[in-house]
């Protein structure tokens, strides 16, 4: 346990991404393969459920630390971080645990989920007592699903391929699936990550999908295209769709629908399974899976043609439906038919990874998606798009398409070079795709709550809830409406400043939450909006982030609930 | 009767008619140390410990109006007995013991128990009233033991200086400076120090704290070889400055208390925090507290809400609230992190 939580030690302490891959190529090389197994999981993403409930974590630690409920809270909201402040508030062990991390995981850790309460407060101090403060909170990090060390995946992928001298490439597509909830990482599991590349690799690969290929945020302005990216021809330019990305793996008479962060998620839509029927065996393809609503034949072929500059009538009513309605089903446990009805599924197709069992990653984009259409058009199931090509004449007749973007209900445009290969997560090396959103709605909002943060801006106050006025000015009757809550989006200065701020214009105190005197206001971003009876405001919006701290705005001059619904329509 | 109540302008001693670390201008101030915090500028008359001497002449003025006392030396002003006694804090931090007609209260500024080197160790005064600061006043805060933080530098300097690479740490310039330097291992390569630190290393010398030799960061040329194995102890205000542009490839640590948390640690910014502080812990507190017999407590700045709740539920003392212009307000570490650390 010691080894990895001084692994996690250095990970922590440097943001130079050399330095963690040394770190991690250190400890790998050292650790048993067990451990190493464990840690990669760990490092890679993987979270166990949750094996202890967080009330009997904090109770069991006040019996062990002596400390009333109150003392406690008030430490746990200095600090931001349960498992950390665990650590710092039990005595200190005298000997530390020499046992691996495998052990602590598999014999120590694991069993603990299920047990009775009672019994697991009776273990829990013992355990303690066997780790230093480091390991204790790092092991208490993995109990409570909290550990993160700023780790990308495709950073542990070059420090295996580095250890192991093996192409990152074929590394990722070992670790597809290694952090899936079902697995338990194995001592096994770890050597084959790293084994050397054997002839029948590519014919065992069973239901695994492709390491997903992730676009590049692109921000510059259009007049620049033509000087950065060529012209438009050199792209294949597709919307970007607001779904959930998947991969269809169609293999051995089955088919596996994987998410993005690659969990497998066939179960979840039945109807899209029904496409093992007209799917060759040895296809992957890569698109977004969306609610769907089938548009009248006449329809169809316009609803996503914008080259016009005008936006088709039935477009909202039919074809892609908004995400709060896949959120809605992805959080349903049981699919009943009606869910099925109201929300039926769909893939739009975007790329072909592998056909007739070959693996298509290299070929260009161009030659992919030919062949896509292809396959597409041989499979009769209308729940089986593409994911149409958007033409226009210049970068700047492209502009103006994208400007129906809301109205249409995606998120901007995707270009794709059209003779790119299908990379590796955020790689740029061998193709390039770049998203080119919409900007976010936006709206000056006035900050009435405030509660400390986590990690880096622990004991600071940067989450915030925001309010609009339910009245026009000059209504001395009008009220602020909380309506959206967000963290994100300030500099580290300005954190400071509003931190400040919100000490010396503190209301109230409601445990960890202050209400403020309103002094601020700030352009809100987000990405959606929807209709929420669950919301006092009545409305809910996605992604919402500090755009700007409007110091030229007074308070009363932020914008109304009126407007805010506005953007519903 | 109160012999120190929170006025406006600073603690205040009714009977003896003075202040207590001011900050705003009055006629007569006795100033428990040299931070900035605590000594200000413009009081018409400063009575501090004689050990203080050297810092607050450079900070406030070689012809500032200071009378001085030995520590255990004491003085009648208007019938109140007044004598200072050693915080642990930094050269010549002292706490205020005043008596008036049996009565005892002592005011301790800023204080830490554990002792060290350059300056006189903490010294427990019983008393009925103790005024107690709260920095560090949450149970998360337990110190190491120096000894073993200063293993720690002096590892991560070696390692540093191995692979020719500058260590910078950054330090509050006096106190903390000099117990660091007091603290390295002066074989591991040469000791860097910023222009901040400098002049308090002459005084914390002249008053006879062993020092180890230093090197004035200003006297080395920007390619100097020498850097490539020293340590050098900066400011925090130097950190992110083009001063630092001198030093190519460095490492950089920060030594405080508040590097006691992650959070605050990450914030920073720096490659790695050191726990080192100049002032007491929980236990520090609580022990500190306990040892001077006093049933009253007055808590000034840092945690205060907690520790008043504390001593009142836990340990049944009578205890308050004061309000004052130190270290920082209410429950913000590190901020600035330079005041207090």
């Amino acid at each position: 346990m010691k080894a990895f939580a001084d692994l996690y030690a250095r990970l922590d302490a440097t943001t130079s991404s050399n330095a963690k891959l040394a770190a991690m190529r250190d400890y790998l090389r050292d650790a048993p393969a067990e451990d190493a197994a464990w840690a990669v999981y760990f490092l890679a993403g993987g979270r166990p459920r949750q094996l202890v409930p967080a009330r009997l974590l904090r109770e069991t630690a006040m019996a062990v630390a002596g400390l009333p409920e109150w003392l406690f809270e008030e430490s746990y909201q200095a600090v931001g971080d349960l498992a950390e402040t665990i650590s710092l508030l039990v005595p200190e062990a005298t000997q530390a645990s020499d046992e691996g991390l495998a052990v602590w995981m598999q014999e120590r850790l694991l069993p603990l989920r299920g047990l009775p309460p009672e019994e697991t407060a009776e273990r829990l101090p013992a355990l303690w007592a066997q780790l230093d403060r480091r390991s204790l909170m790092v092991s208490l990090k993995l109990i409570t699903g909290a550990f993160r060390v700023g780790v990308s995946r495709l950073l542990v992928t070059r420090a295996l391929a580095a250890l192991a001298d093996l192409d990152p490439k074929r590394v990722a597509q070992r670790l597809v699936g290694y952090t899936d909830l079902a697995h338990r990482p194995t001592a096994e599991g770890y050597r084959a990550l790293i084994a050397a590349e054997s002839a029948d690799e590519h014919a065992q690969r069973g239901g695994q999908p492709y390491p997903f290929f992730l676009a590049h945020p692109l921000q510059a302005a259009p007049e620049r295209f033509d000087e950065l990216l060529g012209p438009p021809g050199d792209w294949l330019v597709e919307w970007k769709w607001d779904g959930i990305r998947a991969q269809l793996v169609k293999r051995d008479g089955l088919i596996w629908i994987w998410s993005r962060g690659e969990e497998l998620v066939s179960e979840r839509f039945p109807e899209l399974c029904e496409l093992a029927g007209c799917l060759p065996d040895g296809t992957v393809i890569d698109g977004e899976i969306v609610v769907w609503k089938h548009a009248p034949a006449a329809l169809a072929g316009e609803l996503f043609d914008a080259s016009a500059g005008a936006v088709p009538p039935a477009a909202g009513e039919f074809g892609v439906q908004p995400f709060a309605l896949l959120q809605q089903r992805i959080g349903r446990k049981n699919l009943s038919a009606k869910v099925l009805q109201d929300a039926p599924v769909g893939v739009l197709a975007y790329d072909l990874l592998e056909w007739q069992g070959d693996d298509w990653r290299q070929r260009e984009h161009r030659e992919r998606r030919e062949q896509l259409e292809a396959v597409v058009e041989q499979c009769p199931n209308p729940r089986l798009m593409l994911s149409p090509l958007v033409t226009g004449d210049d970068w700047a007749d492209l502009a103006r398409q994208r400007e129906a973007s809301r109205a249409l209900g995606v998120e901007g445009m995707m270009l794709k070079a059209r003779t790119g290969q299908y990379g590796v997560g955020r790689t740029r090396d061998v193709g390039l795709w770049w998203k080119w959103k919409i900007d976010p709605y936006s709206i000056d909002a006035v900050l009435i709550y405030a509660q400390r943060g986590h990690g880096r801006r622990a004991s600071l106050y940067t989450d915030f809830t925001f309010a609009v006025w339910d009245g026009a000015p000059g209504d001395p009757e009008r009220k602020l409406v909380p309506f959206a809550k967000a963290y994100s989006g300030l500099t580290d200065a300005e954190m400071r400043q509003v931190d400040a701020i919100v000490r010396k214009t503190t209301v109230e105190k409601f445990g960890p939450v202050r209400s403020v005197t309103p002094t601020l206001v700030f352009e809100l971003g987000f990405e959606g909006i929807a209709a929420s009876s669950r919301h006092k405001s009545g409305i809910a919006v996605r992604f919402p982030r500090m755009l700007r701290w409007r110091h030229d705005k007074p308070v009363e001059e932020a914008d109304t609930l009126a407007t805010l619904k506005e953007l519903l329509e | 009767m109160d012999l120190v109540v929170a006025r406006p302008e600073g603690l205040y001693c009714p009977p003896g008619d003075f202040y207590i670390d001011p900050w705003r201008p009055v006629a007569r101030a006795v100033i428990t140390h040299a931070h900035g915090d605590h000594a200000r500028w413009g009081m018409g008359h400063y009575l501090a410990s004689q050990d203080s001497e050297g810092i607050l002449r450079t900070r406030i003025g070689a012809d500032m109006p200071l009378q001085t006392l030995a520590y255990g030396e004491t003085l009648e002003h208007h019938g109140v007995r007044l004598s200072l006694h050693p915080a642990g804090h930094v050269l010549g931090s002292a706490q205020v013991r005043l008596e008036y007609h049996g009565e005892v209260w002592v005011a301790s500024g800023d204080y830490k128990v554990e002792p060290d080197a350059t300056c006189a160790a903490f010294e427990p005064v019983r008393c009925h009233t103790f005024i107690t600061e709260s920095t560090f006043g949450l149970p998360i805060y337990r110190w190491p033991a120096q000894a073993e933080v200063f293993r720690e530098i002096n590892d991560w300097w070696r390692a540093n200086a191995a692979v020719g690479r500058t260590s910078v740490l950054f330090s509050y310039a006096f106190g903390k400076a000099q117990r660091i330097l007091h603290g390295l291992e002066a074989g591991i390569g040469p000791i860097v120090v910023h222009g901040a630190v400098e002049p308090l290393n002459r005084v914390y010398r002249q008053a006879g704290v062993a020092l180890p030799e230093t090197l004035y960061a200003g006297d080395l040329a920007k390619n100097d070889p020498r850097l490539r194995q020293a340590i050098v102890i900066a400011p925090p205000s130097a950190g992110g400055s083009s001063w630092m542009r001198r030093f190519g490839d460095y490492a950089d640590a920060f030594a405080s208390g508040w590097m006691m948390l992650r959070g605050t640690r990450r914030r920073r910014g720096v490659d790695r925090g050191f726990v080192l502080s100049d002032h007491a812990d929980w236990p520090g507190l609580l022990g500190a507290i306990e040892a001077t017999g006093a049933q009253r407590v007055m808590v000034t700045h840092g945690s205060v809400a907690v520790l008043v709740r504390y001593l009142r539920e836990i340990r049944g003392l009578d205890a308050q609230a004061f309000d004052t212009e130190y270290g920082e307000e209410d429950d913000v570490p590190a901020q600035q992190g330079e005041a207090s650390s």
